[in-house]
């Protein structure tokens, strides 16, 4: 049984404390806060979903030639190895680590590719005229996916095994290590670009039926 | 005032306030169909049992190695702690501090920082609200960088494989410290801050004072 949507669309809850309050109309650009305990409830983006097409677009080449490039190499008296991200996960299984291992490869692999990939298709989703459903159906997963995505995690990771072992032997840092660093920067430019509040706007109820609120947030008062 | 003494529901993943049918307590979110509840079912319990757990996976995690090292000499294991140990040079130390924080300070932060949220909610506390929920926002954002031990260990296993001059292999401690860190995220993803403010609100509601 689906809930009855407020007559006053600006009416929500604060997540982390409960309190009732009234979202006040804000310019992009800035944000709105909880007055009792300081959660930020809203930071409206200018221009948000264009900006986040671009940025999950040059995430994903990113992230297409980081997994497929070598990451690191090195060389000590003749001998030479190399590996990439998928390569350390698939090593570890070999080595009978298989459950660490799958979680290096949902957390270095599988979870950045949901959330570009989600953000991606909810982005040009949204951009319809009349978003559908489904949209929000992957708005809904799209924080599990930011969660358990740890690329920049992985990176000083990388860099403290460089460190290590560039006592032993000569060091080479791959293509694969430069598109990592950028896919670190684009991922943060893009998850602080996108309004989820935006996207919650535009898209169709799952109960087609309810009495929505008129469109537009009215006018109203930051409640104190 | 909150949303639950009002008898409205929020919805976590779209912010929608909603209200259940006549005759209902809990419903679905009309605009994105998750399905609502005041607070998190069991939130305390649950965030308690990941928290004995990862407490229990916390003592082999640091005791026992995570990595062993083959050479012509022998077979050296290293735990969390040794590593760290090992990386500090006179341009490694940086790095090392970095590790000694994220993998072995952050994990024992986050199990204490969780339970004083979980006896003071108990208690019925109503002091230190906003330090309180700092807190929890404060683990919840530097949880995932205890991560970062993993990966070094998979990489450093990855690349050092030079039989027979020199191998690395992964050590049982790795599963172990891998599970802490999985077990405190999943423990402050169960725990509900609505929670420490739930005895703030009703004594207010019953002395009519503002919360601001």
């Amino acid at each position: 049984m689906h809930n009855r949507p407020m007559a006053d669309a600006s009416l929500v809850a604060c997540p982390h404390c409960d309190l009732l309050q009234r979202l006040p109309e804000i310019e992009p650009g800035s944000s709105a806060r909880c007055p009792r305990c300081d959660k930020e409830l809203w930071r409206r983006r200018e221009d948000s979903l264009n900006r986040t097409l671009a940025l999950s677009l040059a995430a994903l080449v990113l992230f297409g030639i980081a997994n497929t490039v070598p990451m690191l190499g090195l060389t000590i008296v003749g001998h030479a190895a190399s590996t990439t991200v998928i390569g350390g996960a698939r090593q570890l299984w070999q080595e009978g680590q298989e459950i660490v291992a799958v979680l290096v490869l949902f957390a270095a692999v599988v979870s950045p590719a949901l959330q570009i990939g989600l953000m991606l298709t909810i982005v040009v989703g949204a951009r319809r005229e009349r978003p559908s459903a489904w949209v929000g159906v992957l708005l809904r997963h799209l924080p599990f996916a930011r969660n358990w995505s740890m690329i920049e995690v992985m990176l000083l990771g990388v860099l403290v095994a460089l460190t290590k072992i560039a006592d032993y032997a000569k060091v080479i840092p791959g293509v694969a290590l430069f598109a990592l660093f950028a896919l670190v920067v684009l991922l943060a430019a893009m998850q602080s670009g996108f309004d989820p509040r935006e996207v919650w706007d535009r898209v169709g109820w799952a109960d087609a039926h309810a009495r929505r609120p008129a469109p537009g947030r009215p006018l109203a008062e930051v409640t104190s | 005032m909150t949303a639950m003494q009002s008898g409205l529901q929020s919805c976590d993943t779209c912010g929608l306030l909603s209200r259940p049918a006549p005759g209902e307590s809990e419903g679905r979110c009309p605009r994105c169909d998750k399905e609502l509840v005041f607070r998190k079912p069991a939130s305390l319990q649950r965030t308690l049992a990941y928290l004995i757990a990862a407490a229990v996976c916390y003592v082999p995690a640091n005791f026992l190695p995570v990595m062993t090292t083959i050479t012509a000499k022998g077979r050296e294991s290293d735990t969390i702690l040794q590593g760290v140990v090992l990386l500090w040079s006179p341009a490694g130390w940086p790095l090392s501090l970095i590790v000694l924080f994220a993998s072995i300070m952050i994990p024992s932060a986050k199990i204490l920082a969780l339970l004083y949220l979980l006896l003071t909610v108990r208690q019925g506390s109503i002091e230190n609200n906003r330090q309180r929920v700092r807190l929890y926002r404060i683990i919840e954002l530097i949880g995932r960088w205890s991560m970062v031990d993993v990966f070094v260990d998979t990489f450093t296993v990855a690349l050092i494989q030079l039989q027979p001059l020199m191998s690395v292999e992964p050590a049982p401690g790795l599963f172990f410290f891998a599970a802490v860190v999985v077990l405190t995220m999943l423990a402050v993803e169960s725990f509900d801050p609505r929670l420490i403010w739930d005895s703030a609100s009703s004594q207010a509601i019953q002395k009519k004072v503002q919360y601001v």
